[in-house]
């Protein structure tokens, strides 16, 4: 057997090895704070304190996302048996304060640029996936492993059947964080279940709503907790092998996770036989091509094989025939991170959050018009309001809340009546919108919803992957109608026609991205309908310059619009 | 649009020729010695064939061809439609643009005028001033210009296919019904080309 | 359609009418065989199945409706091949295909052999509720005997299964998305120069529209021959060609 490494071994001399600085910089390395330029101040700490000669008693460690990604460069100095403190707009004026006073002086920057450790974007949120993110070097396996990272995988290992992992993950009510919410077990069982002798796990972290980054911050923040996740369902499914699916617009997290990956094999947590097990599991990074299509599981497996990145019809599903014609599973990156917690502390723990349906914690990315734009952790259930108005600090300007769309391009609009509606599965769904994979955009007053709706489709527009017609030659019809009505030329029948068109498109499509598109019509409709009314014009108006370009790449200004 | 039906009196029917070739029209005229039927059950009160300057009220029914390709054709299309109960869009360039919509393709209509009268002609090539009417930026299908009744498609629609279709209409028209169900209509009845 | 062996013996209803199916059969398969008919465009007996065109839908009773062609028979399926609603969707589809390209039969090679001038009449499709399209795309006429017009493509995709799945040539294949989507020969060169084309001109033939013509023909002067494909695929799987006396 080969020799394996002492898990607690490697955490001890970690934390002896930290406990010998009295100071640690943690500056967010994630791609935020990174374009904000995080670099630039980690090089300004880094070269203060090697002049300061203080570097031995400070360590400067480059960090995953702390979310607040708004007020980036962020900056957390955590001194020893002492509150950390939380830097937040840091430059490099900045840092050289923080290296003279904090981490030289002792103390913390006199009327320094400091988020208070009480405000509630942090106080309101419950980490489970992102416990880590922000505190540790994401390159450095030794920083997982200190904060008790692969111990589930050595448990389950060790100490339980793959059956148990799945009754574990059935007793914590996990369901998939790509947007469908689907038993996580379920998905599982029909794994283990299936014959094969190669059997395929594959983590989706194809994640591309407009204004998400869930998953990209996992990955890029703390990319071993993704492998243990997988090596875990590969435990319990009988997988040998693992596929991380990345689009490459995410190249920090591609280079991360590869690293990660590197790491893993050489400490034999994957590998033929890992921790000296005997269970053979390994993963291999597959780089998306930039298609929106290429979420939709039929059309990932096609792409991970090098096809063209289409979807196709199931059944068969995945599990029966999936990678190279064996069983293969797909998950959400951010399902996956929750299993070590799962596995790890117990599945109670784990379904002590949340609601009666929807388990656990969901991250949200939280864009548009607040004050606090950034990722967060919440519990399922937490009323909309609290995240929008505490947590992201509510609409800048004295403007009024609007709405809130979650789900992307598949979901829908939140009006402020529905502000208190609790963020779960059944509740977004019944509003007409969806959880999706936790993009959360909101609207102020200013905003026009058929607008709205008009981006949503031009997105799907240009993702269609043109295999089907109501979505290929659809969404181009849908956005026409809407490109009329936001410009004013609309008729009335005009949105008849578009309400028909959006109905068949969802019925008929082939694969979710299609049978989704029309869902920001319907939302806006639904609740913002008087908004379109006011835009259209009687059906006998003719405005010749008035229709919309049927093709992108057609002339849009108003000239030569037709 | 009147609202009176057509019971009690002579029904009356136009013809109105837009942007097409005028084929819509001959195949009308294939109609041959139906046209003696036609003209037992409605008088032809405008269109190409009779020579009335301004398109006149109370029609009941008027089959209009061709595409709407420039301002006259919008304004004839919106006076057929003020003084029509029925109006037809008649083959396929009133249906769909057809032949005379291949010039959307091309773009910029004034780079297209400037082709044919500057460019192209033999002798003295010069812009054309207000005799030629100005072209709309796109040619339109009718219904995108004026709303519809019935639609005829076909290039042309045969003779055989305006008649069933228009007799059906003008029966009903006669006997006070409105406008039929056209339900029936098979392929000989409604096939584009 | 593979041949199948045996009798039929999967109870299923389709349309009311009560049938017996083969063990894995399709509901498209089993309509056509018990003479109840569902429009189909991408569908091509002889190639695999794509299920794009989305005009065979047909009601299970599932919360989905489900496209005939790739929806094997269970027992005691319950099956609508059309309703209402079907047929309106239908229709959509139908005025989204002729909206999205040039499909103006006047002027087509192909007019009087066209699948999809047949969909349209046959869903009573008078007029586009949507606004049409113009020219997208090029004309490829770069090969001496056949033109492809990819303004008239629906993307039904036979041109490329066939190729690949019956002449084993695969010259064709769909590059890029969305709406932007077109039939390329190679990596995108003209036809004219890909040495893997064998001339045999099955892609032409199948073409349901006038996407792929006999170079020379005139408006209404071309004429397909899909049916040709069914023959090749059931005389291969019946292995017509080999010769069996040094068997015997």
């Amino acid at each position: 057997m080969a020799a394996t490494i002492d898990l607690d071994d490697v955490a001890n001399v970690e934390l002896e090895a930290r406990s010998r600085f009295t100071h640690r910089a943690l500056v967010c390395t994630s791609t935020g704070c990174l374009s904000a330029g995080a670099a630039n101040v980690r090089a300004t700490l880094e070269a203060d304190l090697t002049e300061a000669e203080a570097d031995h008693d400070v360590q400067v460690v480059p960090t995953g996302c702390p979310g607040l990604c708004s007020r980036g460069p962020l900056v957390t100095v955590e001194s020893r048996g002492e509150e950390s403190t939380l830097y937040q707009y840091v430059d490099e004026d900045a840092a050289h304060t923080i290296v003279r006073e904090h981490l030289v002086g002792g103390a913390p920057v006199e009327g320094g640029d400091i988020v208070p450790p009480d405000i509630p974007f942090y106080a309101k949120q419950h980490q489970v996936v992102l416990a880590y993110a922000g505190r540790i070097d994401p390159d450095r396996l030794e920083d997982y492993v200190a904060e008790g990272g692969y111990r589930a995988l050595s448990k389950a290992l060790t100490s339980m059947t793959p059956e148990q992992v799945i009754e574990a993950i059935d007793a914590s009510g996990l369901r998939g964080r790509g947007g469908a919410g689907y038993p996580t077990a379920r998905k599982w069982e029909l794994l283990h279940d299936a014959p094969g002798e190669h059997k395929y796990v594959v983590a989706n972290g194809d994640e591309g709503d407009p204004g998400a980054y869930m998953d990209r911050t996992i990955m890029d923040s703390d990319p071993h907790r993704v492998l243990e996740g997988m090596a875990l369902a590969a435990y319990a499914t009988g997988a040998d092998k693992g596929y991380i699916y990345v689009r490459a617009e995410y190249p920090l997290a591609i280079e991360r996770l590869e690293r990660a990956i590197r790491a893993a094999k050489r400490a034999k947590l994957l590998g033929r036989s890992v921790l000296g097990t005997g269970f053979a599991f390994d993963i291999e990074v597959r780089v998306g091509a930039g298609a929106f299509v290429c979420g939709e599981e039929t059309a990932l497996m096609a792409s991970i094989e090098g096809r063209r990145g289409t979807p196709s019809l199931r059944p068969p599903y995945p599990t029966e025939r999936g990678l190279w014609g064996a069983p293969t599973m797909i998950n959400n990156v951010e399902t996956l991170a929750n299993v070590p917690a799962i596995v790890g502390k117990g599945p109670e723990a784990f379904a002590a959050v949340g609601t009666e349906t929807s388990k656990g914690t969901k991250v949200f990315a939280l864009a548009g018009s607040v004050t606090n734009t950034g990722l967060i952790e919440v519990p399922m259930g937490i009323p909309l309001r609290e995240i929008v108005f505490d947590m992201a600090g509510g609409i800048p300007n004295g403007k009024a809340f609007k709405a809130a769309q979650t789900g992307g391009p598949s979901g829908g609009c939140i009006p402020a009546a529905y502000l208190d509606t609790p963020v779960d599965y059944e509740h977004l769904r019944a509003l007409g919108s969806m959880m999706g994979s936790g993009g959360l955009v909101v609207m102020d007053e200013t905003v026009k919803m058929p607008e709205v709706a008009r981006f949503y489709m031009e997105f799907c527009r240009d993702e269609s992957c043109g295999k089907c017609t109501p979505c290929r030659a659809g969404t181009v019809k849908m956005y026409a109608f809407l490109d009329r009505i936001c410009r004013g030329v609309g008729r009335k029948r005009d949105l008849q026609h578009l309400e028909s068109l959006c109905r068949t498109v969802r019925e008929t499509s082939l694969c979710g991205l299609g049978q989704s598109a029309p869902n920001p019509v319907f939302s806006t409709l639904e609740h913002f309908r008087e908004e379109y009314l006011e835009l259209l014009v009687e059906d006998e108006e003719f405005l010749p310059a008035g229709a919309a370009p049927t093709a992108p790449g057609a002339p849009t200004d108003e000239a030569g619009a037709r | 649009m009147s609202e009176h039906n057509g019971e009690g009196r002579r029904l009356r029917i136009a013809t109105a020729w837009l942007g097409g070739c005028s084929g819509c029209h001959m195949s009308f005229l294939d109609l041959d010695e139906v046209l003696f039927d036609l003209a037992e059950k409605a008088d032809l009160v405008y269109g190409p064939l009779t020579d009335v300057k301004e398109f006149p009220p109370d029609v009941d029914v008027t089959l209009v061809e061709g595409a709407v390709a420039n301002q006259d054709n919008v304004e004839l299309a919106k006076a057929v439609r003020a003084n029509t109960r029925v109006v037809v869009s008649f083959g396929d360039c009133a249906v769909t643009g057809n032949v005379t919509s291949l010039r959307n393709a091309l773009g910029d209509p004034a780079e297209l005028v400037r082709r044919v009268y500057v460019e192209h002609p033999d002798i003295r090539g010069a812009m054309p001033t207000d005799v030629v009417p100005a072209l709309l930026p796109y040619v339109e299908a009718l219904h995108e210009v004026i709303p519809i009744d019935v639609y005829m498609p076909g290039c042309p629609p045969s003779a055989d296919r305006i008649k069933a279709t228009l007799l059906a209409l003008l029966d009903s028209l006669a006997a006070g019904e409105g406008i039929p169900s056209l339900d029936w209509r098979g392929p000989e009845d409604l096939r584009f080309g | 359609m593979s041949p199948r062996n045996g009798r039929p013996n999967v109870p299923v209803t389709i349309d009311g009418q009560d049938v017996k199916a083969f063990e894995g059969e399709s509901i498209l398969e089993l309509a056509r065989r018990v003479g109840v008919p569902i429009p189909t465009l991408c569908h091509l007996e002889g190639l695999s199945i794509h299920g794009g065109c989305r005009l065979c839908l047909v009601d299970t009773g599932d919360h989905k409706l489900k496209p005939a062609c790739a929806t094997e028979v269970t027992a005691e399926l319950d099956v609508t091949t059309t309703n209402a609603e079907i047929r309106e969707h239908r229709r959509r589809i139908v005025e989204l295909l002729f909206a999205e390209g040039n499909h103006i039969c006047a002027f087509c090679v192909s007019s009087g052999s066209c699948e999809l001038q047949d969909l349209a009449t046959e869903h009573h499709v008078d007029h586009i509720h949507y606004e049409l399209g113009y020219e997208r795309h090029d004309v490829d006429a770069s090969h001496p005997k056949y033109v492809l017009d990819r303004d008239r493509c629906v993307l039904c995709t036979r041109c490329v299964r066939v190729c690949d799945e019956v002449e084993g040539a695969h010259v064709w294949d769909v590059a890029m998305r969305g709406n932007e989507a077109r039939i390329v020969a190679g990596m995108d060169i003209p036809w004219g120069e890909s040495s893997a084309c064998t001339w045999c001109g099955k892609c032409v033939v199948v073409c349901p529209t006038g996407a792929l013509s006999f170079k020379g023909r005139a408006t209404g002067e071309m004429r397909h021959d899909p049916e040709l494909v069914a023959f090749l695929a059931r005389a291969r799987d019946e292995g017509e060609w080999i010769d069996r006396r040094a068997e015997a």
